[in-house]
């Protein structure tokens, strides 16, 4: 240890039991760093979940164009529960964002003047790369809204005549959003289908990561588990990408028949 | 051997620093990291030059004192060893080897290779006291503990509070050496009156020193010269989490402790 007498530290140690209410208590995991990681992780678990279900929903496009496009107008029909679904999302997003960044700038704080010689024994690629590939997530997000959420990107043909993204437009039932033909006209764009697949590796990445490291971070790893969950949570992370990219790959080589 | 060496030279704590190139001659394979560094600073001294300034001690591994920054990696390139116990014969004759201090905004930097660790002190400072009967030495094997959870308890008290956690840390975190610390108390019955109050405490001395968060990259494993498991890192998580779920919540329970 140091040869140098230690001088008076300056935090109360019962700051714990000297304040009180619901705000008091929850207030060490959004301030201390154990507790932001432990939000970090809550936050990107329920962000896996999210894009789990979502691949899973959106492989009905295999099942045909009435699958699809009725399932895409029963989540509309959700009405204000969708609502709320996507403003939880949204908070859990920006809280997860939030909170990493707030403790990226934190940790670059920590370590002034960096080392001449850098140098890594065993952090992955992938550990080391959180911040790039959770910012190319948050910016292909925004271009996947507004290319299929909110049919900014573009308009598309259907039923012969070019129409707005988002317009009623099904074949089958004039009243409804093709969803189907929607998909299938976006990943005939070669430009369009690439950048989806880059977006797919790059989250490939960040929860090859992500995922093992909640357990870590809640404390539900042991040294017993590290290795199975490190595997579960690689393999999870395969599992939403090659289902993703199978879409896209589904359209090329026409398994989604237009 | 003959090497190249970059060493990073520094006034003092205010002045800024730089790297230097020296040349050392007439090195044996058997000498260790810290002797070939005195057979440098003895040709220094001779030529009217200042001295390298670094941390040593036992010279044994068991201290702690001795640190650097050996070609970006905490102790140099052999596990579970302290520069002092690190022979040459780890390296090539013509090498070149780069040596900086643990580098942390919580270390600042004294002289030379020489940094104030003192911030590891006073997060056992602020863990506060373990209750424990005084008087009399106690009878053995007074207190039941189970093998395992004594060695558990071992392992993580074969911490020598070096810091090389935090040199090897890409956020410059103490998480390791925190979750040591805590570790070893939680693990033995001696410890477990003060255990919610202690986890808080230290983690909130950790935050206030300027560490960085934990990121699960392991790399404070890989340069452990105890080889500490960062299992105790999960361990001191499930801990914080435990210390919000209990009694020493109670408004009342201002025990003083510290």
């Amino acid at each position: 240890m140091s040869n140098l007498a230690p001088t008076k530290r300056e935090v109360p140690v019962n700051s714990l039991a000297s304040r009180t209410g619901l705000a008091a208590w929850f207030r060490p995991y959004v301030t201390s760093t154990v507790g932001s990681k432990m939000l970090v992780a809550v936050t990107g678990l329920m962000l896996t979940g999210f894009v789990l279900a979502h691949m899973i929903g959106n492989l009905k496009i295999f099942a045909g164009r009435t699958a699809l496009n009725d399932y895409a107008a029963f989540l509309k029909s959700l009405g204000p529960l969708l609502w709320v679904a996507r403003i939880g999302l949204l908070v859990v997003f920006a809280l997860h964002i939030y909170l990493a960044l707030k403790l990226k700038k934190r940790s670059l704080e920590a370590r002034p003047i960096n080392y001449a010689y850098q140098n890594t024994m065993i952090a992955s690629v992938s550990s080391r790369t959180m911040l790039w590939t959770g910012l190319a997530i948050l910016a292909f997000t925004i271009f996947h809204l507004a290319h299929f959420t909110f049919g900014w990107v573009g308009p598309v043909e259907a039923n012969g005549k070019m129409v707005g993204n988002h317009e009623p437009n099904d074949a089958e039932m004039p009243t409804r959003h093709d969803v189907y033909g929607m998909v299938i006209h976006g990943f005939r764009q070669p430009v369009v289908s690439i950048l989806y697949i880059v977006a797919q590796m790059l989250l490939l990445m960040h929860l090859g990561h992500g995922i093992p490291s909640t357990f870590q971070s809640l404390g539900l790893n042991t040294p017993r588990t590290q290795r199975m969950i490190r595997a579960v949570g690689w393999l999870l992370a395969l599992v939403i990408v090659a289902g993703n990219i199978g879409i896209v790959v589904g359209v090329w080589f026409d398994f989604v028949k237009p | 051997m003959n090497l190249t060496l970059n060493v990073w030279r520094q006034k003092d704590r205010n002045a800024a620093g730089r790297m230097e190139t020296y040349k050392a001659s007439h090195i044996s394979p058997d000498m260790s990291f810290l002797e070939m560094l005195d057979v440098v600073n003895e040709d220094l001294i001779k030529t009217g030059k200042e001295p390298i300034a670094f941390d040593h001690d036992c010279r044994e591994g068991i201290c702690g004192m001795c640190s650097l920054m050996i070609n970006g990696m905490a102790h140099g390139p052999e596990r579970a060893t302290a520069t002092c116990q690190l022979h040459m014969r780890k390296f090539r004759d013509g090498d070149e080897i780069t040596i900086e201090p643990f580098r942390a905004r919580a270390f600042p930097v004294l002289r030379d290779l020489v940094t104030d660790r003192g911030a590891l002190d006073r997060i056992v400072q602020a863990g506060g006291f373990v209750g424990v009967n005084t008087g009399g030495a106690p009878d053995g094997n007074e207190i039941p503990i189970p093998r395992e959870r004594q060695e558990t308890a071992m392992d993580a008290a074969a911490c020598i509070g070096c810091g090389a956690c935090v040199a090897a840390c890409k956020n410059a975190s103490a998480m390791l050496y925190v979750s040591a610390k805590v570790g070893h108390l939680v693990n033995l019955p001696q410890g477990q009156p003060e255990r919610q109050q202690r986890v808080r405490a230290m983690v909130a001395q950790h935050d206030h020193e300027g560490f960085g968060h934990c990121t699960n990259q392991y790399e404070c494993q890989a340069a452990c010269p105890k080889e500490i498991s960062v299992g105790f890192i999960a361990q001191l998580n499930r801990e914080y989490l435990h210390s919000s779920f209990g009694f020493a919540e109670r408004e009342d329970s201002s025990t003083g402790v510290g």
